[in-house]
C-alpha cells in the first residue's frame, strides 16, 4: 500500500535541498535560493495542512500509509519503510510546516553562505517531519538522530556568541540519549514475541505493532530498563532537569530561524516520543508498567517546572530567557503524561491531551517570542535587557506581538497557552494532586519572568549608560511585510487555538485514546 | 577437457584477463593513456555483462555447477562478488584516468591498467574457487600485480612499501598453505565440499574446539594467512605504510577489492569446508574475538594519526572488523536448518555499502591531494570553501564510515550489530558501539578541518572530470544503498543461499 502523501511531504524539502546545492554562486542566486527554500516550505505547509484537514476523525486510526514491507530483509533486523499519520502526529506535522514556513521566511536576512544554509534548513524539516510520520522503531531512530547533522551546521556556522562549543555540545547529548534508545530499540527487537519494529498496529496490512506484542513477551532485558533508556532519550531533547543544560546554550548561540524550529518543533520530538513510546510500549509488559513511575514522572515535572521558573527569572539575555522558559514549560508536558496515574483506574486522559497540547501551543508561543527576539536583535545588536528600554515607540508592531507571545506564554485566558496549561491542572490534579500544586507555581514565575522582561525592553525609559547609542535608537525601524509573515503564521494559531481548542484537541484525542487503547 | 559449460562459467574471468591482454597491446601502439582508459572502461562492460548473464540467464539457461573439474564454481556467491569487483575496477580506472597520463606514470600508464586487471581477474577466480589449490593460484595472481602497482613510482618510499607488501604477502601465502597442507592431510581433499563430509564422520575429540588440535591449527592457518588480505588485527601491520607509499588509486583498490575478495574467500572455506553447525560455533568465536581486537585496535591508532593516506588506511582495518562481526554472528539456534545467516548477510551488506563509501572517500582524497599534493590533514582545511563539491562528498563518505544516520554506513552496523544480539554475541555489539563512538573522533576531526578551518591557500580546486564522475557515482551508490538496503540484502540473501551450512 502506497498512499504517497506523506513521503511526498517529508522528502520534498530534502529534495529541494539537494536542488538548490546545485546552485551556482553569488548575490543573484542567492536571491533565487531564497525564494526556492521559501516556496519549497510554504508547499510543505500547504501538504502538511492537506495531512492535518485529510485526517478522518471519524475512522481514526493510521491512516494515508505508505508501507513497503521488505525495507531492510533479514531475520537479524527486519525492518519496514512505514509511514502514517494518525491523531498524534496529525497536529504535531501541522506545527513542522507552520513552523518551517516561518523559519524560512525568518531566514530572509542570512548573508553568509546562503546556499548552505538553506541546504540545511531544509534538511532539518524533513527530519523532524519524518520522525513525526515514521511508525518504524529504525526509520524513526534515523530521522531523530538525522536532525543531529543539520542542526550542529546551523549553529556552528551561523550561530553566534560560542556557536562550535554549543552546537558540540547538543550534539553529544543527544547522541548520549539516542545510543540509549537503539539499545532499547535492539532490545525490544530480539525479544522472541516481538520482532518486529512495527510502532502501531495497523489492521488493515497486517502490521502488528510492538504494544500488542510487548505485553506477552518475555523482554531479554528489564521492561524497566528499556523504558528507562527511551525515557533518558527523550528527557535530554525535552528537555528535563538535570539534562536541560544543552538547551540555553544551543538556543542562544542558534541563529533566529534555527531557534524557532528548535524550540517549536525539535523539542517536540521528545514529547512525542513519549507519549508514543514510553506511554505507548510500557502500559502492561511483564514486571513493569509506566503507572509504577507515574509518581516520580510528576515529581519529575514538578521540579523542572519550578526548577525552570526560578533559573528563568534571573536571565539578562532575552534568548536565553526564553530557552530557560522553555524548560518550565516543557516541564508541563511530562506533568500532563504523569496524568496516566498510578493504575489504569486513575488515568486522565485529559492531562494527556493537555501535554500533547501544550506542544503545539508552545511550539507556536515559544517560536513567536524567538522569532520576536530574533527581529529587535538585529536591529539593536544587543539582547542585554538592561540595556533596552523604550523600544516600544519606535517599533510598536515587534512590542505588541511581544507582548502576545509573553501573553500567551503566562497563559492569559482566550489564548491558546491558557487552554493547554488549564487541560494539563485540571487533568492532572485529580491524579497528582501535590505535584500540580507546585508545578501551578509555574505559570506565577511565568508571569514574573515574561512580563518583567517585557516591561524592561520595551516600556519604561531608555536606561542612560551604558545602553542603546542614540544613534542606533534614532535609527531603530519597526518590521517590515517580510518580517512579519512568519509572525502573523505563528501568531494567528495562538489565537485560533485559544477560542477554538477543539480543532487540534478532537484529532490529539483521537491519537491519546489509540495509545491509551 | 574443458567444456563449453566450463568457458561459460569462466566467462568473466576469461574476459576480464583477455581485456588485460588487450590493454598490454593497445599499450604497445598508442601513447595517449586517456585511449587506454577508454579501453579498459569499455572492455570491463564485457566481464559485467557476462556475470549478469550468468546471475539473470539472459543468454540461455543460467544453470552452472562446477567447473573445470570442481574447481572452481560460477554460483550466485561468486557472481555477487563478481560484481562488486567489476565495479570496483571501473571506478578504479575511472578515477586513475588523469594519474596514469601524468608526467610521472605515463611510460607504465598501460601497464597500470593492466596489472590492475590481472588482479581483479585473480580475484573473481578467487571468489568462485572452490578447491584449496585453485584458491591458492588465485590468490598468488591477486597479490602479485599489486606489488608491481605499490612500487610503480620507483621511488624510495613506493619501493618500500611494495617490498613490504611483497614479503608480508608471501609469509602470509606460506602460512595459509601450511593450514592448507593441514587439511588435506587430514581429510584427504583439497575439495570444499569434500573437506566437510570427511570432516563430519571423522572421530572428533570431546572439548577441542573443531574436535581436533590439527584442525584447529589449521582453521588459525588459513584464518591468519587471509587475516592479511583482509587486513585485520593482528595481520594488519603492512597496511598504513602500503597506503601511505602507494599511488593512491593502489591503495583505494586494495581497501576495497582486494578486502572484499578476501573476504568471499574465507566465508565460501568456513561455511562450505567448516559449515557442520558445531565447528561453526567453534569459528564463529574466533572471528567474534578479531573482529573485537579489528575495531578497536584499528580506531584507537587512527586517532593520532596526521596522514590522511594513514589514517583511511587505520579506519579500513577498523572497518574489517566490523565486517567480522557480521561473519561472526551465526545464531547458535538456526544453525544446521535452512541457511539463514543474517550475520553473513549484514557482511555482504556493509562490505558493498563500505565498497562505495570508501572509494568515494578515497577518490575525493585523489582529487584534492593530486592538485594540493599535500596528504596531512591540515592540507583538507577550509576545503568546503576551495572545492564545494569534492567537500561535501567527502564530508558524506566520512559520515558513512563513522555511521552516522541514514548513510549506508549506519544502515550496515545496525544489521550487523543486531545480528550480533540475535546470535547471542551482545558484548561484540557493545564493542562495536562503543568503537563507532571512538571512530566519531577521527572521522569529526577531518570533518572539522573541511567544514570550519580556515584554509592557509584560499585557491579554489577543480578536480579531474573523470576522478569527479568516479567519486559522484560512487557516493551515490553509497547513498542508494543507505536508503534501499533491501537491493542489496535481497541479493546477498539469494548469493548465501547457496552455501551450505
Amino acid at each position: 500500500m502506497f498512499d504517497g502523501l506523506l513521503s511526498i511531504t517529508v522528502f520534498m524539502p530534502a529534495a529541494v535541498a539537494v536542488l538548490v546545492a546545485l546552485f551556482a554562486r553569488g548575490e543573484k542566486a542567492d536571491q533565487q535560493i531564497r525564494w526556492i527554500a521559501i516556496g519549497a516550505t510554504v508547499v510543505t505547509f500547504v501538504l502538511t495542512v492537506l495531512i492535518f484537514v485529510g485526517y478522518d476523525r471519524a475512522e481514526g486510526g493510521v491512516q494515508m500509509v505508505d508501507y513497503f514491507e521488505r525495507w531492510i530483509p533479514v531475520d537479524a533486523l527486519r525492518s519496514s519503510y512505514i509511514m502514517g499519520v494518525d491523531g498524534l502526529s496529525a497536529p504535531l506535522v501541522l506545527l513542522t510546516g507552520i513552523l518551517g514556513m516561518a523559519a524560512s521566511f525568518a531566514s530572509w536576512r542570512i548573508k553568509t553562505r546562503v546556499r548552505e544554509y538553506f541546504l540545511w534548513l531544509l534538511l532539518l524539516e524533513t527530519a523532524v517531519l519524518g520522525v513525526f510520520l515514521s511508525l518504524d522503531l529504525l526509520l524513526f531512530f534515523i530521522f531523530f538522530e538525522f536532525e543531529l547533522i543539520p542542526m550542529y551546521m546551523l549553529i556552528a556556522i551561523w550561530g553566534s556568541g560560542r556557536p562550535r562549543y554549543s552546537a558540540m555540545k547538543f550534539v553529544l547529548f543527544t547522541l548520549a540519549g539516542g545510543a540509549l534508545m537503539l539499545v532499547g530499540i535492539l532490545a525490544l527487537y530480539v525479544t522472541p514475541g516481538v520482532n518486529t519494529l512495527a510502532m502501531v498496529t495497523i489492521p488493515e496490512l497486517g502490521i502488528t505493532g510492538i504494544p500488542e506484542l510487548i505485553a506477552a513477551a518475555d523482554l531479554v532485558i528489564p521492561a524497566a530498563l528499556i523504558f528507562g533508556f527511551f525515557f533518558v532519550a527523550f528527557a535530554i531533547k525535552l528537555p528535563l532537569w538535570p539534562v536541560h543544560s544543552w538547551l540555553p546554550d544551543a538556543h542562544t548561540d542558534a541563529p533566529t530561524a534555527v531557534s524557532v524550529m528548535l524550540a517549536g518543533v525539535l523539542l517536540k520530538m521528545a514529547g512525542y516520543g513519549l507519549l508514543r513510546i514510553n506511554l505507548g510500549f510500557f502500559q502492561e509488559t511483564k514486571g513493569f508498567t509506566i503507572h509504577d513511575v507515574a509518581g516520580p514522572m510528576a515529581i519529575l515535572a514538578a521540579v523542572s517546572v519550578i526548577y525552570g521558573g526560578i533559573i528563568t527569572v534571573r536571565q539578562t539575555d532575552m534568548k536565553r530567557l526564553i530557552a530557560y522558559s522553555s524548560v518550565s514549560h516543557m516541564g508541563f508536558v511530562l506533568l500532563g503524561i504523569a496524568a496516566i496515574g498510578a493504575s489504569k483506574a486513575d488515568t486522565s486522559a485529559g492531562g494527556l491531551n493537555g501535554a500533547a497540547l501544550q506542544m503545539f501551543t508552545h511550539g507556536t508561543i515559544t517560536g513567536l517570542a524567538f522569532l520576536m527576539v530574533g527581529l529587535s536583535y538585529d536591529r539593536t545588536h544587543t539582547r542585554h535587557i538592561p540595556h533596552l528600554g523604550g523600544l516600544w515607540k519606535k517599533m510598536p508592531l515587534i512590542a505588541i506581538f511581544f507582548l502576545i507571545a509573553g501573553f500567551g506564554s503566562l497563559g492569559l485566558p482566550a489564548l491558546s497557552g491558557f487552554v493547554a496549561e488549564i487541560m494539563v491542572f485540571l487533568g492532572t490534579f485529580s491524579v497528582w494532586p501535590w505535584a500540580t500544586g507546585v508545578a501551578a507555581f509555574g505559570v506565577v514565575l511565568a508571569a514574573g519572568y515574561t512580563l518583567w522582561m517585557v516591561q524592561r525592553v520595551f516600556f519604561g525609559a531608555r536606561p542612560a549608560n551604558p545602553g542603546l547609542s542614540d544613534e542606533i535608537y534614532d535609527g531603530l525601524e519597526d518590521a517590515s511585510w517580510v518580517d512579519m509573515v512568519p509572525v502573523i503564521a505563528l501568531a494567528a494559531p495562538i489565537f485560533i487555538i485559544g477560542v477554538w481548542p477543539s480543532v487540534i484537541t478532537e484529532v490529539f484525542d483521537i491519537g491519546i485514546q489509540a495509545v491509551l487503547r | 577437457m574443458m567444456t563449453v559449460q566450463d568457458f561459460w562459467s569462466l566467462s568473466p574471468e576469461i574476459s576480464m584477463a583477455l581485456l588485460a591482454l588487450v590493454v598490454v597491446a593497445v599499450d604497445l601502439v598508442t601513447r595517449s593513456m586517456a585511449k587506454v582508459s577508454a579501453i579498459a572502461l569499455v572492455g570491463l562492460i564485457a566481464p559485467l555483462v557476462l556475470t549478469l548473464n550468468l546471475w539473470f540467464g539472459w543468454f540461455g539457461d543460467p544453470a552452472a555447477g562446477p567447473a573445470l573439474f570442481g574447481t572452481v564454481e560460477a554460483d550466485r556467491f561468486s557472481l555477487f562478488f563478481n560484481f562488486l569487483l567489476i565495479t570496483v575496477t571501473a571506478g578504479t580506472v575511472l578515477a586513475s584516468t588523469r594519474y596514469i597520463a601524468s608526467d610521472r606514470m605515463k611510460d607504465y600508464g598501460g601497464e597500470f591498467v593492466a596489472l590492475v586487471l590481472f588482479s581483479v581477474t585473480g580475484m573473481m577466480l578467487l571468489v568462485s574457487a572452490t578447491e584449496l589449490i585453485t584458491i591458492y593460484v588465485a590468490l598468488e595472481l591477486t597479490a602479485l600485480p599489486v606489488v608491481a602497482l605499490a612500487a610503480i613510482h620507483r621511488t624510495r618510499q613506493a619501493v618500500e612499501s611494495g617490498t613490504k607488501f611483497f614479503v608480508l604477502s608471501a609469509i602470509s601465502s606460506a602460512i595459509l598453505l601450511y593450514g592448507f597442507a593441514y587439511i588435506y592431510g587430514f581429510t584427504g581433499s583439497t575439495n570444499l565440499e569434500v573437506i566437510m563430509e570427511r570432516l563430519s564422520v571423522l572421530p572428533t575429540q570431546a572439548g577441542v574446539p573443531f574436535g581436533s588440535y590439527a584442525v584447529l591449527l589449521a582453521v588459525i592457518m588459513i584464518v591468519a594467512g587471509f587475516g592479511f588480505k583482509m587486513a585485520v588485527v593482528p595481520f594488519q601491520m603492512w597496511v598504513p605504510d602500503v597506503y601511505e607509499g602507494a599511488p593512491t588509486p593502489v591503495a583505494a583498490f586494495l581497501s576495497v577489492a582486494s578486502k572484499s575478495a578476501a573476504f568471499a574467500v574465507v566465508m565460501r572455506i568456513m561455511y562450505t569446508a567448516f559449515g557442520e553447525p558445531g565447528l561453526m560455533q567453534d569459528w564463529s568465536g574466533l572471528f567474534a574475538v578479531l573482529a573485537a581486537v579489528s575495531m578497536t585496535v584499528g580506531n584507537l591508532l587512527a586517532i593520532s594519526q596526521s596522514n590522511i593516506k594513514r589514517l583511511l588506511g587505520y579506519s579500513t582495518i577498523a572497518q574489517a572488523g566490523y565486517i567480522l562481526v557480521g561473519l561472526a554472528s551465526v545464531p547458535a539456534n538456526q544453525v544446521g536448518a535452512t541457511f539463514a545467516g543474517a550475520g553473513a548477510q549484514g557482511a555482504l551488506y556493509y562490505l558493498a555499502g563500505y565498497a562505495f563509501t570508501n572509494l568515494a572517500v578515497f577518490f575525493a582524497v585523489i582529487a584534492i591531494t593530486s592538485r594540493t599534493g599535500d596528504d596531512s590533514i591540515e592540507g583538507m582545511n577550509g576545503l568546503i570553501k576551495r572545492s564545494p563539491l569534492l567537500a561535501s562528498l567527502l564530508v558524506f563518505g566520512l559520515l558513512s564510515l563513522l555511521g552516522m544516520p541514514p548513510t549506508v554506513g549506519f544502515m550496515a552496523k545496525v544489521v550487523v550489530f543486531g545480528s550480533a544480539l540475535n546470535a547471542n554475541l551482545a558484548w561484540l555489539a557493545v564493542i562495536g558501539v562503543v568503537n563507532t563512538v571512538i571512530a566519531a573522533y577521527y572521522y569529526l576531526r577531518v570533518i572539522r578541518a573541511i567544514v570550519f578551518e580556515d584554509p592557509a591557500d584560499t585557491s579554489p580546486i577543480k578536480g579531474d572530470v573523470p576522478v569527479l564522475v568516479a567519486t559522484c557515482v560512487a557516493a551515490v551508490g553509497a547513498g542508494v544503498l543507505g536508503f534501499a538496503p533491501f537491493m542489496v540484502l535481497e541479493f546477498a540473501e539469494s548469493a548465501l543461499s547457496i552455501l551450505p551450512g
